[in-house]
């Protein structure tokens, strides 16, 4: 059998496995949303949060809850950093400087999980497994929590509420991401990947002497790394460590873990608005890009254009032995169309175009299937701009899942697709402008360019992946990325809980024979269509700088 | 303004509280209970897949080394050991910059382009180099010969395997150089080559440690 082959015998397999996951975990995930009991585990947590889970919560109410969180997030992961050098368990490494602290504090509260650091050599234990893992697991909850608002806003009619944040938190928390991500974290381990508590240790050698290692928490970090959509690795290397990932299969199930939720939510949606065909219909927009993603990142690595990759005579240039082109590819996929960011491979060593399609999958706003529940609220909002792209075409007044798409709703929809570009562009402009931060870049001509618009894609869309030749700890840059990935992250949402609120206040419209079936194929390519072409015009300009300057010459 | 400053404190306040509920859940029971289960379960596989040859640790199976034989005078790069298989470049690899008390192995990629023309000189020298590493009396490789992965630098700069295709190159001079003969190498090579994990999963590879452990023990019989 040869390599393109079992790649795409993987993508078959991976495909299959979440065929199986889908309609139990959807259906799963409209339960653990819907329901009105609450476990004994969960009561305690509102007690010692002292809010009544019962509570709805108007969208302002809503969005206080979540900031006010993230907030916390923030600080608590900030301090702790900073405090690294007093705290036990932290194997004596220093405190964070407060550039790089910031920084790292914002992407791990955004699901970003960009590093500026490199695990191994500067984050102890405690940081890693009570700091960093910890927003892991919250902050891929707040992203479901919003995506369930939003989903309620369509539901729900003649109300202005939207849920309670508190028990959405502790609830995606508590039944959904805790016990997938301990049985993966054991699935994981028995592959290989570590999990103890050691400190720095040697460890003898073939040749004689020794190394020296770093323990950790690694698979139970690495489980909802992936689960999560978070992406931030353990050690510098990332998904790539033979200590996170060490086997082929492993690497597919991470994989799995990745696009599980993301794909999974669309059932939950289409549960709680009433039809699963709705559901479909998205699920169908995501795959169809994916899959299309998937088989042209898949044709130009095997292809390995570029002077050196042909001198070596393959694309394995930053990519490991077990896991070959295929996979590779597969995962580079996955990881930039969710709001992963983890990486098994280094995409700064990809083909031009390669490294370009990475960077439009994260351009696309990260919908195909998207980070958990970002991905769903994204491909929403895409959802409501394919509409009024089709109402104007007939001159009818929009309609989505019976609800009236009016002036206010198009103008958050319109807002929300509008703040990332802005981010992206606007701080790579900078960047290459100002004298001193092209200096981070370690490629010259187009890939340097290509290294910082990478960054700020990343850092915007909440990825958290790099063209990793970029020194990005500095004060500029540790500054800008962590701007944009708060604002990135939480001025959409304003958008989002905003357009919930207002459409779960609305009643309902009745179908009529002029209203466009959203749940239909033809909706789906309409949508497709309307997601490439926003993307594309927004971006092709500095795409064209970048990666296309580089695939082409 | 005083309302609404005291709403603010009281929400933050009940964001600080459900943080540190949550940061109890999922990051102090969550990973001490995964720990138990993993260090009794998989004792082994959870500190690191340690390979022990003689009683003396070796290795992680895990983690890639270097073959190399000690630097000489003047030396920046030492040169490899050509008694054992060599495993890929990790020109990523590096050492710590930060708490440098410790040496530790820094994990990464060169993250050079596929249009660097410093990437260009590192796989021609690395084929150049394997290319008369290699090459034996009666035995000459050729450059087209040479796969990929054995003149790239991997991911993580930790590689434990190499391609097949890669070992079997190295097979007349590891036979000649520990006075072998060059059946007995192949088919230790055969005996430690692992294809796809259900005959589609990943690639087919060969782990070099656990290689060369077999062949210092063939070594020791002869």
């Amino acid at each position: 059998m040869g390599p393109v082959l079992a790649g795409v015998l993987q993508l078959l397999a991976l495909i299959g496995a979440l065929a199986l996951a889908y309609v139990p975990l959807g259906n799963y995930l409209a339960r653990v949303y819907s329901s009105e009991k609450h476990l004994r585990v969960e009561k305690w947590i509102y007690q010692g949060i002292g809010a009544n889970p019962d509570t709805e919560m108007r969208w302002t109410a809503y969005l206080r809850g979540v900031l006010a969180f993230s907030a916390a997030g923030v600080l608590f992961l900030y301090l702790l950093q900073r405090l690294q050098g007093s705290l036990p368990g932290s194997l004596g490494f220093s405190s964070i400087e407060p550039a790089q602290a910031f920084d790292t504090a914002a992407s791990f509260v955004t699901n970003t999980n960009w590093q500026s650091y490199a695990g191994e050599q500067a984050m102890g234990h405690v940081v890693q497994t009570a700091g960093l893992a910890v927003q892991n697991f919250v902050s891929a909850a707040v992203g479901i929590a919003v995506a369930v608002a939003l989903v309620r806003g369509f539901a729900r009619s003649r109300t202005g509420e939207l849920g309670n944040f508190w028990a959405d938190l502790v609830r995606g928390t508590v039944r959904v991401l805790v016990p997938v991500a301990a049985v993966a974290a054991v699935v994981l381990v028995a592959c290989g990947a570590i999990q103890n508590f050691s400190g720095i240790h040697e460890v003898g050698q073939f040749m004689g002497g020794s190394q020296q290692w770093n323990g950790g928490a690694v698979a139970s970090q690495e489980a909802i790394k992936e689960l999560g959509t978070n992406g931030g690795g353990y050690f510098n290397a990332n998904s790539a460590h033979p200590f996170e990932n060490p086997t082929p299969f492993t690497n597919l199930f991470e994989i799995f873990l990745i696009l599980v939720i993301p794909l999974a939510l669309t059932r939950a949606f289409g549960v709680m608005v009433g039809s699963v065909k709705q559901g479909y219909a998205i699920l169908a927009t995501m795959v169809t890009i994916w899959v299309g993603f998937v088989a042209l990142l898949m044709w130009t690595e095997f292809a390995h254009h570029g002077p050196a990759l042909q001198a070596s005579g393959g694309a394995m240039e930053g990519k490991e032995t077990r896991f070959g082109v295929g996979a590779s590819a597969l995962f580079g996929v996955s990881t930039t169309l969710t709001s992963t960011g983890a990486v098994d491979s280094f995409h700064s060593s990809f083909t031009g175009l390669g490294g370009g399609i990475t960077m439009l999958g994260m351009m696309l706003g990260e919908i195909a299937p998207g980070g958990v529940g970002s991905g769903l609220y994204g491909m929403l909002i895409m959802a409501i701009i394919a509409v009024f792209i089709a109402g104007l075409m007939v001159g009818r007044t929009p309609e989505y899942l019976g609800k009236k798409i009016g002036s206010r709703e198009i103008k958050l929809a319109a807002c929300y697709i509008l703040v990332t570009p802005a981010l992206v562009l606007i701080f790579t402009a900078a960047s290459v402008a100002l004298p001193t931060p092209p200096n981070s870049m370690l490629n010259s001509g187009a890939h340097g360019f290509s290294e910082v618009l990478y960054a700020f894609t990343s850092a915007s869309n909440n990825n958290g992946s790099a063209f990793a030749g970029l020194n990005a700890n500095t004060d500029w840059y540790n500054t800008t990325t962590g701007l944009a990935m708060l604002l990135g992250r939480f001025v959409p949402m304003v958008f989002v809980l905003a357009l919930a609120g207002s459409l779960a206040g609305q009643r309902p419209v009745p179908a009529t024979a002029g209203t466009l079936r959203t749940e239909k194929p033809l909706f789906t390519g309409l949508l497709v269509g309307a997601i490439l072409i926003i993307t594309g015009l927004t971006y092709f300009p500095a795409l064209a700088l970048g990666p296309l300057a580089e695939g082409l010459a | 303004m005083n309302h609404s400053v005291t709403n603010t404190v009281r929400l933050f306040g009940a964001g600080l509280r459900a943080l540190l509920m949550l940061t109890l859940v999922t990051g102090v029971i969550y990973p001490l209970v995964v720990t138990g289960v993993a260090q009794g379960l998989f004792h082994d596989k959870a500190n690191g897949s340690e390979i022990t040859a003689h009683g003396k640790v070796v290795g992680s199976s895990l983690i890639g080394q270097s073959y190399h034989l000690p630097l000489k005078k003047g030396q920046e790069t030492p040169d490899p050991d050509l008694r054992w298989f060599q495993g890929r470049p990790a020109n990523g690899l590096g050492s710590n910059s930060v708490n440098t008390r410790y040496k530790l192995l820094l994990s990464g990629a060169t993250n050079l382009s596929a249009d660097s023309k410093d990437l260009l000189r590192q796989v021609r020298d690395a084929r150049a180099a394997v290319v008369r590493d290699n090459s034996v009396p009666g035995y000459t490789v050729k450059p087209s010969q040479v796969p990929a992965e054995a003149v790239t630098s991997s991911g993580s700069g930790l590689d434990p395997d190499i391609s097949p295709r890669y070992a079997k190159i190295q097979v007349h001079r590891v036979a000649e150089r520990n006075g072998l003969s060059v059946g007995q190498v192949e088919r230790l090579i055969e005996d430690h080559t692992e294809g796809r994990t259900i005959g589609f999963i990943g690639e087919p590879r060969v782990n070099v440690l656990e290689l060369n452990v077999a062949l210092r023990d063939l070594v020791a019989q002869r």
